[in-house]
């Protein structure tokens, strides 16, 4: 089936089985893979991306359900000239990340948690990260990444 | 996952329709259920009707005596609703609660309500708010809409369009979440209603279920106290690697109590 959405700004499509996941789609046919699969049962999210801005899990989604969307990945985050996204260059310097497989859909997570909570208590934070696992950092300095990068907005 | 046909429907007519002539046929809604259970190969439909397109399965209704959400209605719209927020606080909380921030900007209410996970958060809330299921076809009581393990009174090929929820004099939902999974191992609504007082568990046994006795006590008087010293029998409760069903019953009791206390 045919199957057509922007990705990072630029119109792709292609021809794919329905049974097609979404996060298959950005890896391997669009061959974007910053979206990484980590568990492969919605649980850990990695594989999150933004569809029309919002959050989701790209290996619980059918690329077909996201057709004619607008889908925002990892390489989608920073500028053209390669100046890291304030929530990148927060992992960076508050070093949020140890192994960085988690990394992409941490950064993703959390610049859609600061759209819906932009001055987030560490709590709230906490809460919201519910959906991203992370089996080095403890996730301390990702809090404390996701705090400084809400304290600079 | 094994291989379909998909097709995305514009209309409720038009996915009825397309389901009507098709044993093997499901609708797809947010699919946070439905595609994770086909790529472990649980379910193995022979085509899938999208109904994302469908605008009439949208939005949010305050009515005069409370609100009406659209099945295809996500999880956090529902969280984030002002008008739910405002007409039954522990419903806008419920969804904000169900499993993550990624899986509720997917999840829907009436795939949720559809499928009927034991351990699903939604069955409480219709069950325990005494809300009625709309379908394309009628209009199902709460009380006569869940019917087991992953089963409804829905009929084949029949759609859920909007459930009403009536706003309650006051309510709350409380879980005990799995620390891994973050499933309801027991969740429990408790709610003063126009048509009495409701005490819907969710997440304990095969299917949601009320527990007349704690109605019957908090109808008398509507304190944590009065539902206390009552519990649930282990044995029809469910048993696994995460709690005993003797550790749920417990449960069920002590989260009655936390939802009592917590209503507003």
């Amino acid at each position: 089936m045919k199957v057509s959405m922007s990705v990072n700004g630029k119109a792709v499509s292609a021809e794919i089985e329905a049974r097609t996941l979404l996060v298959t789609y950005i890896r391997e046919h669009l061959r974007l893979t910053g979206t990484h699969v980590g568990c492969d049962t919605s649980q850990c999210g990695a594989c999150t991306i933004h569809l029309n801005g919002r959050a989701v899990k790209s290996c619980n989604l059918l690329a077909l359900q996201a057709e004619g969307a607008d889908i925002v990945t990892i390489e989608g985050l920073a500028k053209a000239d390669g100046t890291l996204h304030p929530m990148q260059e927060a992992f960076r310097e508050h070093h949020g990340l140890q192994c960085g497989f988690c990394t992409p859909g941490m950064v993703m997570s959390a610049v859609d948690l600061l759209k819906n909570h932009p001055h987030p208590s560490e709590e709230t934070i906490r809460a919201e990260l519910d959906g991203n696992l992370c089996r080095c950092t403890g996730y301390h300095n990702i809090v404390k990444a996701i705090q400084a990068a809400a304290a600079k907005a | 996952m094994y291989a379909f046909n998909y097709r995305r429907a514009s209309s409720v007519a038009e996915a009825a329709a397309a389901l009507s002539g098709d044993d093997g046929a499901k609708l797809l809604a947010g699919g946070q259920s439905l595609i994770a259970a086909m790529k472990l190969r649980l379910a193995a439909p022979s085509d899938l009707i999208d109904l994302s397109g469908i605008e009439e399965l949208r939005g949010i209704r305050r009515e005069r005596d409370g609100i009406t959400i659209g099945a295809m209605t996500r999880h956090a719209e529902v969280a984030a609703s002002a008008e739910v927020q405002a007409a039954i606080p522990a419903l806008a909380s419920l969804a904000g609660s169900i499993g993550d921030r990624m899986v509720r900007n997917m999840g829907t209410l009436g795939g949720s309500l559809a499928h009927n996970d034991p351990v699903a958060d939604y069955p409480a809330a219709v069950l325990g708010l005494n809300a009625t299921v709309n379908t394309d076809r009628r209009k199902i009581a709460a009380d006569a809409f869940f019917k087991g393990m992953y089963e409804t009174a829905l009929e084949a090929g029949e759609i859920i369009v909007s459930v009403s929820f009536p706003a309650p004099r006051r309510a709350a939902y409380v879980k005990f979440r799995n620390p891994a999974s973050r499933y309801a191992i027991v969740g429990v609504m408790a709610a003063e209603t126009g048509s009495g007082v409701r005490v819907a568990v969710t997440g304990a046994a095969s299917s949601v279920f009320r527990v007349a006795e704690m109605e019957r006590a908090l109808a008398a008087n509507w304190s944590p106290d009065a539902v206390a010293g009552i519990s649930v029998p282990a044995g029809n409760l469910n048993s696994d690697m995460h709690a005993s069903a003797e550790y749920r019953a417990h449960l069920i009791t002590v989260m009655a109590r936390r939802a009592v206390e917590a209503a507003t």
